[in-house]
């Protein structure tokens, strides 16, 4: 097969199929009990220097309180894949937790602003750094989940980024056409937040889904945050609600609200004023620092940072902004 | 003639290009708005698509967020990335909505870094997020931006999202999709297209009151002109009212 141009961005997991297929073999199928304390399931399944993916979209259906933990507990030289990362990647830029990150988006949280710590972090050369676009690391993600070791694509091609990406350009042996290729990436964690999942982590999303039914089957690990536990019956009655099937999944973390102040559809909308107050706090360095503390490390567990944002008052005024009932 | 400001011109002239039954992907701002819009005026069967997966929504309300809440209320589908980014690689998607911090004269974008280092940037941006992909697959894209010398340069410092690249063939000689392409850019000052061999930038049309010249002094390479230029045709008082009272009462957009 022809290859027009490699790009030259380093490839931080590696995409042979047969390295998954291994751990994956091993995987338990059985019917078991997953749910832990989140305590137990970051310092179980995120371990310092392994590549760690995050479900939803940014400030949408992300797993916050999962991410506090990871900070709480001090976990560094992550990989990161930094896909549509918005206001997760601003809380795990706040802890330095990463020291390496597929690009597609960062430091940004859409039409709110730029994350000024975020971006600080990413300019300071502590972050290596490979460039790709949504679609690309989607189709990422979609080819570990299928087994291969890549797709292809015609975006990218052309680009800047493509330079300093890991994708190649090659011919298609069909067309003769140029393609760009996508490998597959298998993180060693994925963290996801979804509505319901029971005891077992059939998981349940409602709403767009992003990357996330891939994302679930080509983690080696899937930790799922979950509004609510439901039994079994309920997907055993309607079995085309799961998304995530039980043998993705290694721990199930039942936290309602565990993704404000992000909008977790059909259930609140997102804090705009909290994430404001992000932004505007990262400014100053002290200011910064104690908004930290006092949000993040001094909080003994997720249920204390929203008690200190509004407690059941503001959750429910975010459900109803949610549903439009102002 | 009715009065409005800049950013309510940019959103109705943007509107006018969709024509009726058109499929496009918007973002927040002023794209949605200029789709909201579209679809209420010229294209009403428009289909409008967000890049997380919201697919033909009844928007009540501006969205802050491409993937939030109120881009799949009363929605036909709560779709996926991976749904609506095959969707643009299959050619479903006519127009995309695109921006940069910078946008040159093939009308490539950079929403990634400034600097002449990719390495060591003067200053990091969000990235390429679903702006590569969109400038790749779709079949037109669509920029709204403020017309200002420093956005409007000879090259932009990286190519996140591809306009013409280098000009002539080489979009096509890349392998991106024939006929695809950045199509108009919606300014302030003036409409651009490049509709032209060289696929460079050239003024199509003129805000009222601006110059050739005005134009020319917010850019910072040269322009080409096309021969028929003529005055860009004015909101209509009707196109305004369903902008301020139906698409964006609360005035996020258009009160910026």
């Amino acid at each position: 097969m022809k290859v027009y141009f490699e790009g030259e961005g380093e490839l931080f997991t590696n995409p042979d199929p047969d390295i998954a297929r291994k751990h994956f073999r091993k995987k338990n199928k059985t019917l078991v009990d997953k749910r832990m304390k989140i305590e137990d399931a970051i310092g179980k399944f995120v371990k310092d220097g392994e590549y760690i993916a995050i479900g939803g979209f940014g400030g949408v259906r992300v797993p916050t309180a999962l991410m506090h933990e990871i900070l709480r507990q001090g976990k560094k030289e992550l990989g990161l894949s930094g896909h549509t990362a918005t206001h997760d990647f601003q809380i795990l830029a706040a802890g330095e937790c990463f020291n390496r990150c597929d690009i597609a988006y960062i430091i940004g949280l859409e039409a709110r602003g730029i994350s000024s710590n975020a971006r600080k972090y990413m300019e300071s050369g502590k972050v290596k750094t490979t460039e790709w676009t949504n679609a690309g690391m989607a189709w990422r993600f979609k080819a570990a989940a299928l087994g291969i070791p890549f797709l292809l694509g015609r975006q990218s091609l052309g680009s800047d980024g493509i330079k300093w990406s890991a994708s190649k350009v090659i011919e298609c042996p069909y067309t003769s056409k140029k393609y760009a290729t996508f490998p597959a990436l298998y993180p060693d964690v994925a963290l996801i937040h979804v509505h319901e999942a029971d005891k077992y982590g059939n998981a349940t999303i409602r709403g767009v889904s992003i990357a996330d039914h891939d994302l679930a089957r080509a983690a080696k690990h899937v930790v799922i945050s979950c509004e609510r536990i439901v039994d079994t019956e309920e997907f055993r009655n309607d079995p085309h609600k799961v998304m995530i099937p039980y043998f993705c999944v290694d721990a199930v973390c039942e936290i309602p609200h565990g993704c404000y102040p992000g909008n977790m559809p059909f259930e609140y909308f997102s804090d705009e004023d909290h994430l404001k107050e992000w932004l505007t706090v990262e400014r100053d360095p002290e200011k910064f620092k104690a908004f930290l503390d006092k949000n993040i490390f001094s909080c003994k567990n997720f249920n204390e940072y929203l008690e200190k944002n509004g407690g059941l008052d503001k959750m429910q005024e975010l459900r109803k902004k949610e549903f439009l009932e102002e | 003639m009715s009065e409005y400001n800049s950013m309510e011109m940019m959103i109705c002239v943007a509107a006018r290009f969709m024509e009726d039954g058109c499929s496009a992907v918007v973002g927040t701002g002023a794209p949605c708005a200029a789709g909201m819009l579209a679809q209420k005026t010229t294209s009403p069967n428009m289909l409008i698509l967000f890049e997380a997966g919201g697919v033909a929504p009844l928007l009540p309300t501006m969205p802050v967020s491409v993937g939030d809440s109120r881009t799949t209320w009363k929605a036909l589908m709560a779709s996926s990335m991976t749904e609506t980014m095959s969707l643009t690689a299959r050619g479903m998607v006519d127009y995309a909505f695109l921006g940069g911090a910078q946008i040159d004269k093939y009308g490539n974008l950079n929403s990634t870094m400034i600097g002449n280092d990719y390495r060591h940037p003067k200053v990091r941006l969000p990235g390429s997020g679903g702006a590569n992909d969109l400038a790749s697959n779709c079949w037109r894209v669509m920029v709204i931006t403020p017309h200002e010398k420093r956005r409007f340069v000879e090259k932009v410092d990286f190519i996140t999202s591809p306009g013409y690249l280098e000009g002539r063939s080489s979009r096509d000689d890349s392998g991106l999709p024939a006929d695809t392409g950045t199509y108009k850019i919606v300014t302030n000052l003036a409409v651009m297209g490049f509709d032209n061999p060289e696929r460079q930038m050239e003024i199509e049309t003129l805000s009222p009151g601006v110059t050739v010249e005005e134009v020319q002094e917010n850019t910072g390479f040269e322009l080409l002109i096309k021969s028929d230029v003529h005055e860009t045709e004015p909101p209509s008082k009707e196109t305004l009212r369903i902008l301020r009272e139906e698409v964006d009462p609360h005035k996020y957009i258009i009160g910026r």
